[in-house]
Order: C-alpha cells, then structure tokens, then sequence
C-alpha cells in the first residue's frame, strides 16, 4: 500500500463527489425559475439512491470476477463491501490488506462510486421539467443496475486489478478510455437520447420562452465540475505520479481551448459570445479529454479541445433539427463530446504520452482507431436500447411523464411543495400552518389550501 | 391633485429622482416593472437558440403632487429621462380625488 496513493484517489473520489451538486447548479440554473428544485433533485436522488447501490452490490456488478465474455462481475463476490474489510492494526497504521494497484480497495470502491453517480445524474439534463420524480428514482436504479454497472465492468475492470478477470472492451478490444468517455460520456448521452424519446418534448417547446433562469447558477455550477474534473481526471490515474500530473496538464489545456472554440462559433454565428457558451465550452472539453487525457500531448489536448468546442457548439442545434427535446443538451454535450474524445484517441494518440500507443496523425495507422470505434459504438448503442426499454417500461407502469397540467403550473410546487426563489417581503401572501399552537382557524385554513384534508 | 406616472429607462432613474428632489418632490412610488412600446422587445441567443423577449425592464415612478406642481414635474421627468433614443418611456397624468396621511390623518394636500 502507497500512502501518496491512497491520499491523492481519495481526495479526488471527493472532489469527483463535488461534481454532482456542481451539476445541479449547472442544469439548474437552466431550466425556468418554476423547475430548479426539481431540476437539482434529480442529480442529489442520484447521489442518494446510487451511493447506496454501489455499496450493495453495484461495485460488484462493475469489479467482481468476470461471470463470461467481459460482460458483467459478480454481484456475490463483493456484495455489501464486508468482504473488502480488513487491515494490519493500529501499529501497523491501519494499512489495507486488500489492495487495486498501490491503494486500498475500499479506496477505489469510493472513487469509482461518485463515477457511477454523476454518470446517472448527466442523464436528467435530457428530461428537464417534466418526469415525476419517483419514476426519475426508480429510472436511476434500473439504469445503474442493468445499464451503468455492466459497462463500467466493459471499460474500467482490468485483468488481475480488482478481481482475476474484468472486462471485454478494457482486456479484450483495448480500446483506450482513460476516465470514462465511453462508459460516462457516450454512456449517459445516449440515455438522454432515448430518454428525450419516450417522455417526449415539453409542452410549449419551441413555442413559449425557455431560456434559463439564473446564469450565475450555471457559472457557479460549470466552475465546480471543472474543479472536480481534475479529480476525475487526474485521479484515474489511481497513483500520485507523473502519468497524473500529465492528464492535469492535457485536461486544463483542452477545458480552455474547448471554451475558446465554442465563443468563437458563437461569436461568428450569433454576433455575441455568451456566458452559458463559456460554460458550456468548458464542459464540452472536459468530456473530450476525459478518454484522451493519458493518450495524447499537450498540444494534442489543445487540438481536441478546440475541436470539441467546436463540433458541441454546432450539435446543440441538432435536437431543432430533429425535433427532440433534450432541454440541457446530454445529447450535444456528453454524447458528441464523448464520441470525438474517444475517436480523438485514435487520430491524436502518441507513444510521447503515458499510454504508450501511436494514432493515425502520429504513424500508428488505423490500428488504434477501429477499436475506439468499435468501443464508442458499442456503449452507444447498448445504452439506447436499453434506455428505451426501461423508459417505456416505466412510462407504461408508474408513468414516467407529468400531467401537462402540472407540467404548466410547475414541478417544484406539484411533485416537491417548493418554491425555489421568495423575494416578496409580504412571504408569498401566505401564513404557517405549523408551529406556535394552533389558531382557531388553522383547520379551515388548512382544508381551503387542499393540506391535510 | 394630480397623479403624474412615469416609465423610465433604468438607467436613467437615479437622474430622475435626484432632479425631482431637487425641484422639491419629497415622496415617491417606484416599481420595477416590465413591458414594451414601440420598440417592441429584443433578440437574446441561448447556445444557438433564439428568443424573442417581448418585454423590456423599466422603472415606473409614481407621484403625486398639487395642481399647480404637475406641469413642472413632467417637465423635469421628461428632461432628465430623455435619451432620443427608442424606447425612454411614457409620463401620462391623472386627477386624483382625495389623499391621506396615514400616521396623522391629514388629507389632500395637507397630506401630500
């Protein structure tokens, strides 16, 4: 065990944590000022619910033994974590005796764990203001269960790390995903994708104003996954080494160039440069260097960056031309980002950088490109249908979609019995009906407002 | 008594107010509030997405002042609001019938 190990994964499980919430405030600030609550509910029911999947018996599904062909662990072998206890004593300063690499495993169960959260959380961005949310909580558990677990084992479980056999696109295909293009990006992008398609467009879109609320929010919000993407990043190098300050470096400069790239449409398309295309420049290139970030040099980071910036900026418009509603752009985003990061490997890769391989502009030919390819596509369309399975299967059940009138009126106030914003000095005309004994007339009150009845 | 109404740029309020201050006006009613004349709204583009924002934010700024004061007053305002460009707003005039002071009672223009 390497204790620089150990403190560098776990401070970056945190700051990959951080992210989360950073999401909320991102997506949140986006919708109208009538979904916000809902809309940052959905990213902390994901930190909520799948925390404790993952500990249950999610980190199993990703990183027990392969059960045949690369495409699942076993949910038995770690189930509950108790079997990932045990360490050397007080004297020996509680050092781990079960070990992934240089550090505890317990320690890449926690970083791996805030991966599947945010993984969930980046799909509620496709279905903004108007999926109950129960549905949303019983859609985020099927979804890390049989879609997020599975391909994480595909990309992120290797041969001989956390169990003797891991999975198929990581041991087997060799496609390089270094924190999760394939796994987070494509993998939740396509579930926006598919989840667009089965709750439908939102009443009034493309009709009624829907421009967002509170761009500070989404500032604020852009800032904290920046932040947290150096722990996502850089930490997935799982030491406190050379190969992890590399990806620093490659995952700052392709953030800044993806911003610069997405102004520079903006500005020659739409005559301003906005903030919301800053923030939404920084989050595409971060996506784009989240496969590539051990593969390619600085100035390759630069390029991909740039490019992302670019392709994202022009793929937002595409949910207009195809008639989806994907309200916060997964789709434009995640899942364009995170196809060119992960092609971007076979074209920019060099054996310069730590993952030792040659793309197609460094000599190393078609080689490296066909299996990042064959990776891409194969999340992608994994993700899809299985996403539209579960979506209808819950819109058929439960119902995924609220009633239009509801929808109207506003999910904070129908599905939460909140109000994001009270500025009226007055206190929204309104009086409490708890605390302080009760007033003659609290029943009736309470039955004019429908509370209680 | 009149009650004379005004909807001004923004930033053109705080020039507004310390005129009529200094003409004398010691009391007034303002509200944010929104809406559109000519000039209709603006253009805002949310990535690649156009809106149309019909309304336009404006400062609304009511008082109200003797007879003999009016003419004054929506001179002052109409001055010190004044850009020339689209869009400096509206000062409209009203007879009001009767006024109090809260705290003491007084009325009309003992009140004002």
């Amino acid at each position: 065990m390497d204790t620089g190990d150990t403190a560098w994964v776990l401070a970056s499980a945190a700051l990959v944590l951080l992210m989360t919430p950073g999401l909320a405030l991102f997506y949140g600030g986006m919708v109208r000022a009538k979904s916000v609550l809902n809309m940052m509910m959905m990213s902390f029911g994901a930190l909520a619910l799948i925390s404790v999947l993952w500990v249950l018996y999610g980190y199993s599904m990703a990183f027990g033994n392969d059960v045949g062909g690369g495409l699942l662990g076993d949910p038995t072998e770690f189930f509950g974590l108790s079997s990932l206890l045990g360490t050397e004593g007080i004297d020996k300063g509680f050092a781990a005796t079960n070990l992934v690499f240089t550090i505890p495993s317990l320690a890449f169960v926690a970083f791996q764990a805030v991966f599947a959260i945010i993984t969930v959380a980046l799909i509620s961005g496709a279905i903004a203001d108007r999926a109950k949310f129960g549905a949303w909580l019983v859609f985020a558990g099927v979804w890390a269960t049989i879609v997020y677990f599975p391909v994480a084992h595909w990309v992120f479980a290797f041969d001989g790390a956390e169990s003797e056999t891991g999975g198929w696109i990581a041991n087997n295909l060799l496609a390089i995903d270094f924190a999760g293009g394939t796994a987070v990006h494509i993998n939740a992008g396509a579930a926006g994708l598919a989840l667009a398609f089965v709750l439908g467009r939102r009443t009034g879109w493309r009709r009624d104003p829907m421009r967002p609320h509170n761009l500070p929010l989404v500032m604020i919000g852009a800032g904290l996954l920046w932040f947290g993407w150096f722990g996502f990043n850089a930490g997935s190098a799982l030491s406190a080494n050379g190969q992890a300050a590399e990806v620093w470096v490659t995952t700052m400069a392709a953030t800044g160039a993806a911003a610069l790239g997405w102004l520079l449409v903006e500005k020659m398309r739409d005559g301003h440069a906005t903030s919301l295309g800053a923030a939404s420049g920084v989050v595409a290139g971060l996506v784009a260097i989240t496969p590539s970030g051990s593969s390619v040099t600085p100035l390759g980071a630069i390029a991909i960056g740039l490019l992302a910036g670019v392709f994202c900026a022009l793929a937002v418009g595409l949910k207009f031309t195809f008639g989806f509603d994907d309200s916060l752009d997964v789709v434009g985003v995640h899942l364009v980002g995170g196809l060119w990061g992960t092609l971007a490997v076979g074209l920019f890769a060099s054996a310069a950088s730590t993952a030792g391989v040659d793309g197609l502009f460094y000599g190393g030919g078609m080689d490296q490109l066909w299996r990042q390819a064959v990776g891409a596509f194969a999340v992608l369309a994994f993700s899809l249908v299985m996403t539209l399975l579960i979506g209808f299967a819950i819109q058929k059940t439960m119902g995924f979609r609220l009633d239009e009138e509801d929808e109207v009126e506003g999910i904070d106030g129908v599905e939460h019995a909140e109000s994001a914003y009270d500025f009226a000095t007055t206190g929204g005309a309104g009086r409490s009906l708890t605390g302080g004994g009760p007033l003659p007339t609290t029943q009736s009150n309470a039955e004019a407002r429908g509370v209680n009845a | 008594m009149k009650l004379v109404t005004a909807v001004v740029k923004p930033h053109k309020w705080e020039e507004v107010r310390e005129a009529l201050e200094t003409f004398g006006v010691t009391g007034m009613t303002v509200s944010e509030v929104s809406g559109y004349g000519r000039q209709k709204g603006h253009t805002e583009v949310y990535r690649g997405a156009e809106y149309d924002i019909a309304l336009v934010p404006k400062i609304r700024i009511e008082i109200v002042v003797d007879d003999a004061d009016a003419d004054d007053v929506v001179g002052i305002i109409a001055k010190t609001a004044q850009t020339g460009r689209i869009g400096d707003g509206k000062i409209w005039v009203v007879p009001v019938e009767s006024a109090i002071r809260v705290r003491t009672g007084d009325r009309d223009e003992a009140a004002l």
